[in-house]
């Protein structure tokens, strides 16, 4: 049975907005350090309710990228360390059209989960 | 650490530093304003004035606890404070805009390995240096005078440094190489990046020169008049003077100022022919880009590093943990520069 609303994003949104909002403020007065923390935490919540959200469908299209690539099943962590013996091996490098669309796909759904404003 | 234990360590820095000083200034000296700069437990940075005869004189303390020695883990190639204070003297006396170092500290003052230098004004913090009124003027000399700098660094003479490791491309590439297997997980693009790297070094040089390693926007200080002062000097070495030129321009330390490659301040072209004229020698292009490549996954690769510190129990921090998530910004820039050639 699922839980009550709030989900998880929303939690996660409510908490960072409490913190943004009101305790960051307050902690600034006391003491920059503790509101410096505190902006660090407002962002990492923002990057877990990010990841709550597109996150399972990110490793989902990453995983039937790397079977397409590598011609192999298996877990994420193991084929991404298939995928790194070849290239420290030297039978993959920049070259390689297939990888450089499967890393760019990669590092742009990771991005968009840790820091959407990067470019 | 409890606000007793602050107290209590405050304490005893400022009756160790007011022994010191008296020693280096002579006579009576008071120690005033004291503040703790920097975090961590280990590589401390103190603020504080010393009243001489009643005027204040504006310095800092770097200090490494006694305790802390030298356990943490990364910090392998920092320099410990007595070179590191060695070192900033003979820039310094180079002609090189960097505070001096005063003196050292002995054990007998109970403070660890610890030094005293200038403190100089100006601001490091790049979100005000990039964005606020005050240093409009600045920001548009910025890019030329780091190039000028940097050349008076890379000019220092060698004979007047204490040993330095010397540490060139290959060197550099093996050391990113063991980080990232101590690390464990599998880092595709980086692992991309380095085996780029490794096709591509750059030959040793007959001659390395003095590289400050940690030449980026953050660990330098601007005032309305623009640099006032190079900082950060633990990561000095002796190696390829393009590193320090490429590292300032990886994109990370642009702080936004994504269109301004040279530290957020102006364009790479500005930069080296500011560096050429100041007697820098000549820049090679390609020479450049690697280093630039090299820093970035440099970065992306002790992003990875400063989440292990937490991870692994050796630091407990929620800063350093949430470091660990910026490693893909690298990322990013690693999938351009890779295209770009060279």
């Amino acid at each position: 049975m699922p839980q009550d609303r709030p989900t998880a994003s929303e939690l996660l949104t409510a908490i960072a907005d409490f913190l943004r909002e009101e305790a960051t403020p307050a902690l600034d007065r006391i003491d920059p350090r503790l509101g410096f923390q505190t902006r660090v935490a407002v962002n990492s919540l923002a990057i877990l309710e990010r990841e709550g959200r597109l996150g399972p469908a990110a490793d989902a299209r990453e995983h039937a990228r790397l079977v397409a690539l590598l011609g192999r099943d298996g877990t994420l962590e193991e084929l991404n360390r298939a995928l790194v013996d070849q290239i420290r091996a030297g039978a993959r490098d920049e070259r390689d059209t297939a990888m450089m669309a499967h890393l760019d796909a990669t590092t742009a759904d990771k991005i968009a989960i840790a820091n959407p404003k990067w470019r | 650490m409890t606000v007793h234990a602050a107290d209590e360590e405050a304490q005893a820095v400022a009756a160790a530093l007011a022994r010191a000083s008296e020693r280096y200034f002579g006579g009576s000296v008071a120690i005033g304003n004291l503040q703790r700069l920097s975090g961590g437990a280990s590589r401390q940075t103190w603020s504080f004035d010393a009243l001489v005869q009643g005027a204040p004189v504006k310095l800092i303390l770097r200090r490494d606890p006694p305790s802390q020695g030298k356990i943490e883990g990364g910090r392998a190639v920092s320099l410990d404070r007595a070179t590191e204070y060695r070192v900033l003297r003979a820039a310094h006396r180079a002609g090189v805009r960097a505070p001096d170092g005063l003196f050292e500290l002995t054990p007998a003052d109970g403070l660890g390995e610890a030094y005293v230098m200038q403190r100089l004004d100006g601001t490091a913090i790049a979100r005000k240096l990039l964005r606020d009124p005050p240093y409009e003027k600045a920001r548009s000399r910025v890019a030329s005078q780091l190039g000028e700098i940097l050349a008076r660094i890379h000019a220092v003479d060698p004979a007047t440094l204490p040993p330095l490791e010397r540490r060139e491309a290959a060197d550099q590439v093996a050391i990113l190489y063991r980080s990232l297997d101590h690390l464990g997980a599998p880092q595709p693009v980086f692992e991309l990046a380095l085996a780029w790297l490794g096709r591509r070094k750059p030959a040793p040089l007959d001659h390395p020169l003095l590289v400050h390693g940690d030449y980026r926007t953050g660990n330098y200080l601007v005032d309305e008049e623009g640099v006032s002062a190079i900082l950060d000097w633990e990561l000095a070495h002796l190696g390829d003077p393009m590193e320090d030129l490429g590292w300032l321009c990886v994109k990370s330390w642009r702080f936004g100022a994504v269109d301004k490659p040279a530290g957020g301040f102006g364009s790479r072209e500005q930069l080296w022919e500011a560096y050429e004229r100041a007697g820098g020698g000549s820049v090679d292009r390609a020479r450049a880009h690697w280093w630039e490549v090299f820093g970035t996954v440099h970065w992306g690769i002790i992003c990875l590093n400063q989440a292990f510190k937490h991870l692994s129990g050796s630091i407990k921090s929620m800063e350093h943990a949430s470091i660990g998530r910026r490693a893909v910004e690298t990322e990013v820039d690693l999938m351009q520069l890779l295209r770009e050639g060279h």
